[in-house]
This record gives C-alpha cells, structure tokens and sequence, in this order.
C-alpha cells in the first residue's frame, strides 16, 4: 500500500523538490567558492601559464634557471630554517601542550589564553618586539651583559638566529593548539591501565600517552612545516637582507625585476613542495585532522 | 601540595615541577615579548632604550599627527569592517551549505575553502596583483577587501562547521513542518543556536584582515597603503618609535578581540 503510494506521482514531486532544495542549499556556498576560486586561485593557474611561456611559445627556461647556485642557495635556507622552527617549535610545544592538557579545565582555559594572545596580537607587532628585543643595545644584549655572560654584544638580529628565533615564536601557537586538541581527548583511563598493570610512569607515558599522542604532533609539525616554507613577513624584517629564503626570491623577482616568468617558476616549485608534503602527511594521518574540520 | 599525585601513573607535582617550569618559561617567552612595546612607546627617547629614560606620550602625539598614519590607520579599520562582513557572510552561508550535503561533496568543498590557508600567501599576493592589474582593482578599496576576504573565509567556515556539529538540523526540520519557510527557519531558529561561533568568526575575520601583511604590501599602495604596509616598510627602512605607539595601541585591541571571543564563548556555556 504505502511502497505503491511512494511511487505514485506525488513521489515525483517530491523528489523534484528534494532535489531543487538540494540545489538551492548548495549554491549557498557558491559566493564564497566563487570568490576564493577566482581571487586567490585562479590567478594562480595564471602564473602557472607564465611559468612555461616566453613571449608566445612554451619553454622551460624559468625552471632551468632555477638550478642557478642563488636559488639552490635560498632552498637550503628555506628548508634549513623550516625544519629548524618545527623542530624547536615540536621540542617547546609538546610539553606546553602536555603541562596545560594535564591542568583542571580552569586553570587549561587560563593558560590557553596566553597561547591565544600572540595568536591574536598583530605579526608586524612581534617582529618589532624581537628587533628591539634582539638589537646590537638591545635588551637581550644588555642582560647578557649585565650578567656578565657576555663581552661583546651577540649579534642576534637581522640574521639566521634572529629569524629563527621569530618564527619560532610565531609558529608555536600554531603547534600548541592542534597538539592540545589531541592530548586533551586522550581517555585517562588508558594511562590508569598501564599503570594498573605495573607500567612505570615514564613507560606508561612512552607506550600510552605519547602514540595516543601523535597525531597531534603531526598535525602541528605539518601545519607549521607549510606555514614556515612559504613564510615571507618575518624573514624579510628579522633577516635584514642576510635571510634570502624562496619566497623573498619571488617577491624580489616581482618587485625589482618584474621578471614574472621566474617569479611564477619559483611559486609553482614552492606550491608544489607544499602540496606535496601536505598530501603526504594527510595520506598518513587524515585530511581532517590537519585542517581540524569535518 | 608538592606530593600529592599529578596524574593516573602517581606521578607527584613535585616530581614534575621540571616540566612546569619549562612550560612556565614557555609561556613567558609567547607573551612577554609582544608586551614589550608598552613601556617603549611612553619613552622620550627616539632610541631603543629600555628602561626608557624618561616618560612621555610623544609618540602617541606622532602618530596622531601623522596625516599618512591615519590615513592608513583609517584605511585598515574600514577594510577590517568589510572584509568581516563579507567573509562572515559568505564563510557562515558556505558552511551551512556543506553541513546539509551528504557524500563526498562536503569533504571536496571544504578541501577547496581551505586552500587559501595552505597555498603560501607570497604566492596567492603575487597572483592578485597581476590579477588586480587587468582589473584595475589595486590600490583600491574593494581590491584590499576581496582579498582579505579570501583569507578570512576558511577561517569563518572552520568556525561556524565546528559550531553546526553539535547542532541537531532537526530543529530546523520541525520548525518547518510549522510552516516556516526555510530561510526564515534558518534565521530565527538556527542562527541563534550557531551565534557564539559566528561571532567568534567574525572576530577571527576582522583580526585577520587588519593584520594582513603579505597580500596588501602589494595590492594596497598609494592613498590607500594599509597601516600594515606602511608598518612593514618603516620596519624595514628606519624603526621608529612611533611604531611602538602603535603597536601598543594594535596590542591593546588584541587583548580587547580576544576578551570578546572569550566572553562570547563563555555565555554559550552558561
């Protein structure tokens, strides 16, 4: 009785109208697509296109002149600093994460907010903080001094050290967060068990806790690993002309060269290094945890 | 205190008083620098001496006075205003779009908004200026506020999503089968229930567009240079302690955003 009324033509109907709304509430999210689609990405398609053309044929000599000693040089750079800042962020993170995700929920809640602050605090603001901070007379300088640790001032700023020492400061949050996501949703009771059953507290900690933990960490190392390979506002200022990583190379090639050929090459390798690894990990540990949504 | 257990394994606080004090340090070192700034903007010195050796409100007086400073300071604030309507809008719109898709579609799509976040904005900058150019939309308003929004939509779509999980669509159901019209069941019935998460992305938008480096420095020039632009390049060229007035005033409005944030997302849990 009711499977024949379903297929009568007032089931027609309805799956019409389902079928309309469907489309209705999808091209909700139209506007938002549409404007990612044809401002921040397709523009990218363009450079792309201009990476492989030279006047009106096709060529490959932007990618060719990349294997130049500089750009060979300012990859170095870029890697090492990137894998120095997720490095230093995953060592100083993870016990952050650790001590605020093992705090009652109140006491978590507080320190989380001096994670969020710099989270929320302006970029160009902190950088200014570390060059004042870093500076030949700066304060850093002067308590070293004033300890006695130091004859000469150290220099700090508009190097290596320095850009590393802002990223890392810059990055941390972005490492803290996801970690204590994951840490905060381990079951207790697992612990509880390994030591129930005669685990020492670091053997319950090494066997338990830290692969419960991993995702998180992976998550963190990944998100900061791309955050730090195309990073461009703090090695410009921190660097002081002595930092020369591949994104300051494309800015440079735009801005003092017009030379979009190359710029475009040097995106579409940065692009493809990013995509990569993110692939790559999110294979390993799923999409959704990196990004943290659905 | 000290000796009583800290965890499931009998650990003690004492006993753990090395990794509190680590993450002690740690926490100095996220928050103390940025604080920095406050007693260097009230110094009387245009060096970088600290503990200043005088007080005074000169460069506060400096930037006020500055024509370009407001100037700038007037163009950031505006764009911040529409970029969080655009993008709150758009972003909200978006994620409720994809919460009622079933299948793959919604996993796709949210991979798509969130690209923004993972392609490096060196490159999604230089792309807008070469796009900005065929369109004579550099240096102008709704050029800098495209593409802030672009930026701050996945921001908006990862807020609201998270939020539209714990909501049971249902209730919008029921409402409709009272005869409200979808919209308006979306309106006076969800909305209200995702408003904490929209607010807080909407905070998220307005902090992201006026803390927008890299896309601005270059499609923001001329009458309509950013504070964040003309912040950069004075960093760059020449520090002046006029950035520090700045900065503490750019300091203060963080504090006030993330109380905000705070304060919305406590009022959920009452």
């Amino acid at each position: 009785m009711t499977a024949a009324a379903a297929q009568g033509p007032n089931a027609a109907e309805l799956r019409a109208d389902a079928r309309r709304e469907r489309l209705v509430l999808g091209a909700l999210a139209a506007p938002g697509l549409l404007l990612i689609g044809v401002v921040a990405l397709a523009p990218i398609a363009w450079l792309f296109w201009l990476s492989v053309r030279k006047g009106d044929s096709y060529t490959l000599e932007h990618y060719a002149r990349l294997l130049h000693p500089s750009y060979a040089y300012s990859l170095q750079t870029t890697f090492e600093l990137t894998f120095l800042v997720t490095a230093i962020c995953a060592l100083l993170g993870y016990p952050l994460a650790y001590m605020i995700a093992q705090a009652r929920q109140r006491a978590a809640a507080i320190l989380l907010l001096f994670v969020l602050f710099p989270v929320w605090t302006s970029l160009l603001v902190r950088c200014y903080a570390w060059l004042v901070l870093l500076q030949r007379r700066g304060l850093v300088n002067t308590w070293l001094a004033d300890a006695g640790l130091i004859d000469l001032p150290l220099r700090l700023v508009h190097n290596f050290t320095g850009t590393t020492i802002g990223m890392v400061h810059i990055m941390l949050p972005f490492m803290v967060l996801p970690l204590y996501a994951t840490m905060r949703a381990i079951d207790r009771d697992y612990v509880r068990a390994a030591a129930n059953l005669g685990a020492t507290p670091s053997q319950a900690f090494r066997h338990v806790y830290v692969p419960l933990s991993l995702p998180g960490l992976a998550a963190g190392i990944i998100i900061v690993f791309i955050l730090c390979l195309g990073f461009y506002v703090t090695p410009a200022l921190l660097g002081g002309g002595r930092v020369m990583t591949w994104s300051m190379q494309i800015e440079r090639n735009v801005t003092y060269h017009s030379d979009w050929g190359a710029a475009s090459a040097l995106g579409v390798v940065l692009l493809a290094m990013a995509l990569a690894i993110f692939w790559a990990v999110g294979r390993v540990i799923g999409f959704n945890r990196i990004l943290g949504g659905r | 205190m000290l000796d009583r257990p800290a965890t499931e394994t009998q650990i003690t606080h004492g006993r753990r008083l090395w990794l509190y004090a680590l993450g002690g340090l740690v926490l100095f070192f996220l928050v103390l620098p940025s604080l920095i700034v406050v007693p260097l903007s009230f110094s009387d010195t245009r060096f970088l001496q600290f503990p200043p050796p005088a007080y005074s409100t000169r460069w506060y007086e400096a930037y006020f006075g500055s024509r370009e400073w407001r100037q700038a300071t007037w163009i950031s604030f505006a764009a911040a205003v529409l970029t969080t309507i655009v993008s709150t809008a758009l972003g909200t719109l978006a994620a409720y779009s994809l919460h009622t898709m079933s299948g793959r579609a919604p996993r796709v799509l949210y991979a798509f908004f969130m690209m923004p976040l993972i392609v490096p904005a060196i490159l999604v900058a230089i792309g807008t200026f070469l796009l900005y150019a065929q369109l004579g939309l550099n240096n102008t308003m709704a050029g800098i506020v495209l593409a802030h929004s672009t930026m701050a939509i996945p921001l908006v779509v990862i807020t609201v999503a998270s939020g539209l999980k714990s909501y049971d669509m249902n209730q919008e159901m029921v409402a409709r089968s009272l005869g409200a019209s979808r919209p308006r069941a979306f309106l006076t019935v969800t909305l209200p229930q995702i408003k904490v998460p929209v607010v807080t992305a909407a905070l998220l938008a307005f902090i992201t567009s006026l803390d927008e480096v890299t896309i601005s420095l270059f499609v923001a020039g001329g009458d309509y240079a950013t504070m964040t632009k003309r912040m950069f390049n004075a960093l760059r060229d020449e520090i002046d302690p006029t950035i520090a007035a700045i900065s503490t005033l750019l300091v203060a409005l963080s504090v006030a955003l993330l109380a905000a944030s705070q304060f919305a997302s406590r009022g959920e849990k009452r």
